[in-house]
């Protein structure tokens, strides 16, 4: 038996983890496009602001494989799948097709290849200094230039675009993000909601232009010195960041009878189409249990969840995934901010409970379905207890008997009724 | 494994457990000294949550055998140990590897008790309150210092007994184990 993992972050190690419990002695190998042992790409906003060192990097301890046994394949990039022969065939990054043909046999596959940067047909998004920002090395790489930089657009005021945003102010670069939306984080929060945080933004120097697009990126030579907007205005800068959002990455599986749909279909086994094959994270589609839509749900707990579970089943054991659903903590300076669940409620059925409280930066909306919370939204101070609400969109918690306390900055277990709270507190979980 | 449950039936809202946690925590391990000098001050990782009158509980992390925690925290801070290192025997422990910790809160995002506690206390002498802290401490940019970290029970790993089960007056904490 050979475990095979394409991909080297979350759900590659939640499934060595897993595989391991189930399996001391197959061989697993990792093949990653990366040279970095298990990081954690959430990090890279912290490492450009310099509040994480590079030994602070890691997601696992060094000795990671070596206890695990797991043999690693970096710097090569797999080109295609043959799920028929049972094989993966690798290049060497940035080889082209030279060294095509090196080839890795497996008996059971995971795919953890997780999502690659959106990047729209931008008039010279090829110039030098444009960067997107998702890895360890464009970090690095934005890093080494940084010392020329006095001021940078980043393109999408989204999670992404947020991250970049606060590592470019950390190290002193002034930054214009361009947002498409009429709001900043416009998926993950209601137009309240972002007004705060873009007001914070504002304060803290960054300028704010939604309703537009970068149409072109202009340059000197072949390097980036600024944009020109749908409106025509132009903006110099000396760097450009593209944040728009990530895709599933499923090319080198386009033709291996793998079915993708956005990303890569799965059951409650996390495996796809084909038997043996397994996909997991970012780069899967998987149940949205609010919803009961299967879809890529891009965040770190879902993602080392999922691999968990495909780990277990590549293995021999019989983990089923319950669905998920989107959550996300971003903290703009001095504004924290969480999104869990439905926040944009469609359609019928949905009560909408909300305090907004502007002026002093705190907001909270609770949405509410069949008498179960589907979603929140808080900012500022009122994040503090968000997790009881997470526990209650995942319990489907009825919630009508204390609806009314829900809203309160003070919401805990003795807003609930007795035997609930006894229920919660009492047991070991 | 032993955790601490809250008896609400017995609990009058003393909030000497959050006293006994923040002493504890303290690097004198001194009430008034941890209150009033140390700079940073640990936050009390119980909080006792009231409806005034007669309703009070003080509720801790319930180190989860599946953590959601865990599963969300990206840096790894937020881990099970899983050998005491004090004797080095099987532990069970939800604990935070604080110089890992960036403070993103995604831990607080996922934790279905709402008990892990944001930002450090840095506290500049009398007049500040521990259990209400402000965001950022220190003067000029750059001088701050770094306030952000997730606190949490680590059932104090250098007793026997937690220290707010020690000195709640009334048993309303309990150590034990239960299924």
């Amino acid at each position: 038996m050979k475990y095979l993992i394409i991909g080297n972050s979350a759900a590659a190690a939640g499934a060595v983890e897993a595989i391991r419990r189930n399996d001391k002695r197959n061989s697993i190998t990792i093949i990653s496009d990366e040279p970095h042992h298990v990081y954690s790409r959430p990090l890279i906003s912290y490492l450009l602001a310099g509040h994480t060192k590079e030994d602070k990097m890691y997601y696992r301890d060094e000795n990671f494989y070596k206890e695990n046994n797991v043999e690693t394949v970096f710097n090569k990039r797999v080109t295609a799948v043959d799920t028929k022969k049972k094989q993966v065939i690798l290049n060497n990054k940035g080889q082209g097709t030279r060294g095509k043909g090196q080839v890795i046999d497996y008996d059971k596959l995971l795919i953890a290849t997780g999502g690659i940067p959106f990047i729209p047909p931008i008039k010279g998004k090829d110039r030098k200094n444009v960067y997107t920002f998702t890895k360890w090395s464009d970090a690095a790489e934005i890093l080494q230039v940084s010392k020329n930089v006095k001021k940078a657009v980043v393109i999408g005021a989204g999670m992404i675009g947020l991250k970049a945003i606060e590592g470019l102010t950390a190290i002193g670069i002034d930054v214009t993000v361009v947002e498409l939306a009429p709001e900043v984080l416009s998926r993950a929060l209601d137009r309240d909601a972002s007004r705060i945080v873009q007001r914070k933004m504002e304060e803290a120097g960054v300028e704010v232009i939604t309703n537009n697009e970068v149409v072109e990126i202009t340059g000197k030579g072949n390097v980036a010195n600024g944009v020109v907007l749908r409106d025509k205005k132009k903006i110099k800068c000396d760097l450009v960041i593209v944040a728009i959002g990530v895709i599933p990455n499923t090319v080198f599986i386009k033709n291996s009878g793998i079915k993708i749909n956005r990303g890569v279909v799965v059951d409650e086994r996390m495996e796809t189409s084909v038997k043996g094959v397994y996909a997991a994270g970012d780069v899967a589609e998987a149940l949205n249990m609010l919803t009961n839509e299967k879809m890529p749900i891009p965040i770190w707990p879902l993602a080392y969840r999922q691999g968990g579970i495909a780990g277990d089943n590549m293995s021999g054991g019989s983990f089923v995934y319950k669905g998920g659903f989107p959550m996300n903590s971003i903290e703009f300076p001095g504004v924290p901010t969480i999104s869990i669940g439905i926040i944009d409620p469609r359609g019928e059925g949905y009560e909408s409970i909300v305090k907004n409280d502007a002026a002093n930066g705190n907001y909270k909306r609770i949405i509410i379905k069949n008498e179960r919370l589907v979603g929140a939204i808080l900012v500022g101070a009122d994040v503090d207890r968000a997790g009881i609400l997470t526990g209650l969109i995942k319990e489907q918690t009825p919630v009508t008997a204390f609806k009314d306390k829900l809203l309160d900055r003070n919401f805990g277990f003795v807003s609930m009724p007795k035997d609930l709270r006894k229920e919660r507190l009492g047991r070991a979980i | 494994m032993k955790i601490v449950y809250p008896k609400e039936e017995v609990c009058m809202a003393c909030r000497l457990c959050e006293v006994a946690c923040i002493t504890e925590h303290s690097k004198s391990k001194d009430t008034l000294k941890a209150y009033k000098k140390e700079n940073p001050a640990p936050l009390s990782r119980t909080l006792v949550e009231e409806i005034f009158p007669g309703l009070s509980v003080s509720v801790m992390c319930r180190h989860c055998s599946d953590a959601p925690c865990i599963e969300a925290c990206f840096t790894s801070a937020m881990h099970r140990l899983a050998l005491s290192e004090v004797e080095g025997k099987p532990d069970g422990r939800v604990i935070v590897n604080e110089p890992k910790c960036v403070g993103c809160w995604m831990c607080i995002m996922a934790c279905p008790f709402g008990v892990i506690k944001r930002n450090q206390y840095i506290g500049e002498g009398q007049g500040d309150n521990p259990l209400n802290p402000p965001l950022l401490r220190g003067k000029g940019k750059g001088q701050e210092i770094k306030v952000k970290l997730s606190s949490k029970c680590d059932l104090c790993p250098d007793r026997s007994i937690p220290a707010c089960v020690e000195a709640c007056p009334n048993k309303a904490l309990v150590h034990e184990e239960r299924n």
